[in-house]
Order: C-alpha cells, then structure tokens, then sequence
C-alpha cells in the first residue's frame, strides 16, 4: 500500500526556463546572458536595462526592488510566443527575505523633511508585481510572499495550486531580493501547467 | 475543476479599539460604535487627526496576565494575544497545520529606533510568532498591500484543497508607526474627519490598528447547518497604475467573475470602502458591471478604519458573524450616497435571510481579491 505523505507533488509546474541575476552577472537557461562592468546595484541595473533595449520611461522612476523584478521577467519571457499581452493566463509568484526594507530605509530618512509619495509608493513588495503587469497587460494572479530564504518548493506548491484551480497557464515564480544594503539576487522560474 | 473538499471558517479572534473579541467587535458594530477619534499623538502625526488605536492601557492589564510576551514587540504581543484564542481549536504540533501571517508593514518603527533589529524582517516575526506557539510548518507570509488579509484566505483555501494543510491558522495583523501615518498623509489620503465610505463628500481615509485571526478548515462533510464555508476566492491586477485603482474597475471585476465561476448566491456584500473617492468610484463599476447593482453593500471602514494587513481577515470575520445572525451591516459613515454607479450601499442594520457573502478587497500595486463564504444548508 502507498503511504500517504501531507502532500503528493503532482509535479504540474513544468519549468520552461530558468534565470538568474546576481553578483553582475545575469544567467539564462545556465548561460550567460549579460555581464556588467560593475556589480554596483544601481549602475548595474541601468546597465541591463540599456543592454536589452528596451525604450520604457516607468523603469526610471521605479525602485531598485522593482528595476530588478521588471528587467529579470522582461528577458525571461522574451521569445515566449505562446504568452499574450492582456491575458488572465499568466500569474505572478515571488518571494524575498527584506520585503521593501531597501526603500522603507529611504523613506524612514524622508519622513523627518517631506515625506514623498512617489517613495511611499513603492514601500511594499507587491508593487513590482503591479509594475510588470502593467507592461505585459498580465490581469492574473499573483502574490508576494516573504521567506527567510529562498524556499522554491513552497512557491511551486502554491504555483501548482494556481494551476490546479485557476485559470493560469503560465507563470512567472522565483526569488526577487533587495537588501537593505542593495544587497540584489534574482532566481525566476517560468512555469507552464 | 474545482475540489470537492470542503472548507470551513472556524475559531477567530478580533483585538481593535472596539473590543478584545470577535463578539465583543460584532457587538459594538451593530451597536453603531465607532473605534476612530481624533487622537493627538505626536509619534504618529504632528497634528491631531481621527484613527482608531488599540488601547495600550488594555494591552498593559492584558501584558499582567501574559507577563511570558513582555519581551515581545508590540506587533507581536498583540498577535500572540489573538492567536491564543483560537489556536486550541487545532493541533500546532501536526505538519497538516499552517500558519499565515499577513501584513504590510510588520515591526517597520525599527527602522526608526533600532535599525538593525531582525524583527524588521517579516518572516524573522511570523516565525517568532509561530515558536511562541510551536507550529512545527514553516509560516507563509503574506505583504500583499491591502488585499493581504483576503489573499490569505485564498491562499489557505488553496492550500488545503491542495492536500498541503488540514487546518491553516490565519493572522492579519498591522499596527500604525510614523512610517505609514506619514505616508497616507503624503498621498493626501486621510480624511480630516472620520471617513464617509461611499458618501457624496467623502474626501479619505481613516487609519486603525487591529490584529484578527481565523482557523480555515477542512472537514469530513459531518457539517452542522449554519456552518461557514469558505467557497472560493480570487486575486487579479487592473494593469493599469501602482498608486491609484483602474477607473473602470477591471482587476476587481474579474477577482469577482473568477471566484464566482462556479455560481453561488450573493446576498451581501462586504466591500474594501475606503472613502478616498477613486477607490469608492472603482468599486461601484466593479459591482455594478459584475450585475449586483441590488445587492446591499456594507463597508465596515467606518467602525475600525483601514487596517491594512488585517482589514480583510477582520472584515471577513464581522461579515462571517453577520451571515451567521442574518444580519447586514450598515455602512457607517454614509450620509448621502454618491459614487459614478448605481450600487445599494445599506445604510442601516437589515434583518434579512443571507445565504452567501462575497468580500472584496483592493490595494496599492492593482491588486484584487475577492473570497466567496457561505452558509452551510
């Protein structure tokens, strides 16, 4: 008789391609897709973002949490024809350790001169959810999860249970750090049920 | 394919300036008691303004009785306090319980005092908390603007219908710093007086501090009538702007189509109702296009303000208990009635039989969500 274990991985997230941007370096599929002359945060990101090409004016006013989760799903889903803009089908999964702690850090310093709503915006992790569904027309689930550290298999569960009931077909899952210290780690999985 | 497994609402707590129970909260509701007055409280806000704060003074009697959570945050004492009412109900030590943690700014005033303080971290919190108790899952957190509480339930109702969890133990728990009073006030989002959910001259919100928590269960289908249900629910994003909702109501309106897929009757609806003038605009196209128009909508801002993190597990648990009592909740606050679309915002307390309850929630970022409960019958 089969044991019955809390729960049976029923394996639906197929992973499509994997993506990670740390220490300047940004790796797709295993193989490097951009190696940046600093591994300055800021710089770095800037960098990136001129070496896709991509013309779009939001990426300057976002914070460095968003920059980052913006540009990795940007070349994650480069070249992925099956996925459409304005489309339910494709749903958001991230997690990371520091939430918004790296702008709530500049926030906190503004509150003692004028605090500013365009800082204020971005002090929860969600936002860059909204930032990229905003680019892609992605009107799908999502949630932001925080994690002491990267726990993938948590995610997938959730990512399958996205798959099993709604109407996901595809979705973006991973790692989106932004340390207080700009401290920066994406690890994103593309997904298909 | 929806799961056949069946989920039910089952021990829950609310600690808001309108009481130390869900009972005592639900009471003073329907009572028309209000927990917002003008505070002046220079840690929040250089100029009085209307909020609803937990008494400390309540927290301090309750710390005497709990002199083990002295050491713990403020955050933290109050969430401990919560979740020591309903967590007998289930067994911490099993691997089949979950525990979620939703909020949105967790022990920020850190940032303020002590910067290098781990509790600034959410999930250094959530499984402080879960130690105190001795949850051996991992926690799930949730920081999900102010969907986070409805995103929870969500996501324990997936979970359990995944074959991951038998019971999940939820807490929404946010309390107000300088950090988010300033915030608001930055957006020009709070409102000079206590907040007017839906009125012609509402002109923003009230914040409130309140820590709520819920036991989600699966069941055996040995369920007594009049038991809640937590049918399903749904999370979507309008794609259209971080800081202000769709004008048209789109991710709302989908959450709702989404959660409603499978039918179910909707007699009540308890809303997110903010009072900032968009968001009370947005939601009147969501409810309107998603053809409840008729349908009685009851936003409970007016009795806690936004609790952030909490509001959707506070919410939920009062609209839960006014399912239960069949009784449908007036929008306190409302005086004349003016959002763009025809919707029926109640504006007393309405006996009348309520078999289904959909909430709604909308936050910063475009997110949605929308969770179905019903009665059991």
């Amino acid at each position: 008789m089969d044991v019955m274990l809390p729960y049976t991985l029923k394996n639906m997230s197929k992973v499509i391609k994997e993506l990670i941007i740390e220490q300047g370096l940004v790796q797709l599929n295993g193989e490097t897709f951009f190696k940046g002359d600093t591994n300055e945060t800021v710089t770095f990101l800037k960098s990136l973002y001129k070496h896709i090409g991509l013309k779009y004016g939001k990426f300057f006013k976002m914070d460095s949490l968003c920059k980052l989760g913006f540009l990795a799903t940007e070349i994650l889903l480069d070249g992925v024809e099956d996925i459409k803009t304005e489309t339910d089908e494709v749903a958001l999964v991230f997690a990371n350790a520091s939430s918004s702690l790296n702008t709530d850090v500049n926030y906190q310093n503004s509150i003692a001169e004028i605090p500013s709503p365009a800082v204020f915006v971005y002090t929860l992790p969600n936002i860059v959810i909204g930032e990229i569904s905003i680019r892609h027309k992605f009107y799908g689930e999502h949630m932001f999860f925080i994690q002491e550290k990267y726990n993938k298999e948590e995610l997938l569960k959730y990512t399958d249970s996205l798959f099993a009931e709604t109407q996901t077909k595809f979705a973006v899952v991973g790692w989106l750090e932004m340390g207080m210290n700009n401290e920066y780690s994406a690890q994103l999985m593309l997904c298909s049920k | 394919m929806g799961s056949a497994v069946m989920i039910i609402v089952g021990a829950n707590n609310i600690i808001s300036p309108l009481g130390w129970t869900s009972e005592e909260n639900y009471k003073n509701v329907i009572a028309g008691k209000s927990g917002i007055s003008i505070q002046d409280n220079t840690e929040l806000s250089d100029a009085a303004f209307p909020v609803a704060l937990i008494d400390n003074n309540i927290l301090a009697t309750a710390l005497d009785a709990n002199m083990d959570i002295k050491g713990y945050s403020r955050l933290e004492q109050l969430s401990i306090l919560s979740l020591k009412e309903v967590v007998s109900s289930v067994d911490v030590k099993s691997p089949e319980t979950g525990f979620i943690f939703s909020t949105t700014k967790g022990n920020v005033e850190y940032l303020n005092s002590d910067a290098g303080n781990q509790g600034l971290y959410l999930a250094h919190t959530a499984q402080n908390i879960a130690d105190y108790f001795g949850f051996v899952s991992t926690p799930y957190v949730i920081s999900n603007a102010c969907i986070s509480g409805v995103a929870a339930l969500v996501t324990a109702k997936r979970l359990i219908s995944s074959g991951i969890y038998n019971n999940v133990v939820i807490l929404g728990a946010d309390i107000l710093s300088k950090f988010v009073v300033s915030g608001f006030q930055s957006f020009q989002s709070l409102s000079a007086e206590p907040c007017k959910p839906y009125d012609a001259n509402r002109d923003g919100l009230s914040l409130g501090e309140a820590v709520a928590s819920v036991v989600i269960s699966k069941t055996d289908g040995q369920v007594k009538n009049g038991a809640v249900e937590l049918v399903n629910g749904a999370i979507s994003n309008d794609a259209n702007h971080i800081s202000g909702p769709s004008r048209t109501g789109e991710g709302l309106f989908r959450a709702i189509q989404q959660t409603l897929k499978d039918g179910g009757n909707v007699d009540v609806i308890s809303s997110h109702g903010t009072a900032t003038p968009y968001n009370d605009d947005m939601e009147s196209h969501a409810i309107s296009r998603s053809g409840f128009s008729e349908v009685p909508v009851s936003g409970l801002k007016g009795y806690f303000g936004h609790t952030l993190g909490a509001a959707g597990v506070l919410e939920s648990i009062i609209s839960i208990c006014g399912l239960k009592e069949n009784k449908i909740i007036a929008t306190k606050g409302l005086q004349q009635q003016g959002v763009v679309e025809p919707i029926t915002v109640a504006t007393e307390n309405i006996t009348a039989p309520i078999r289904g309850l959909l909430k709604l929630m909308s936050g910063f970022g475009g997110c949605n969500a929308a969770v179905y409960f019903k009665k059991h019958e």
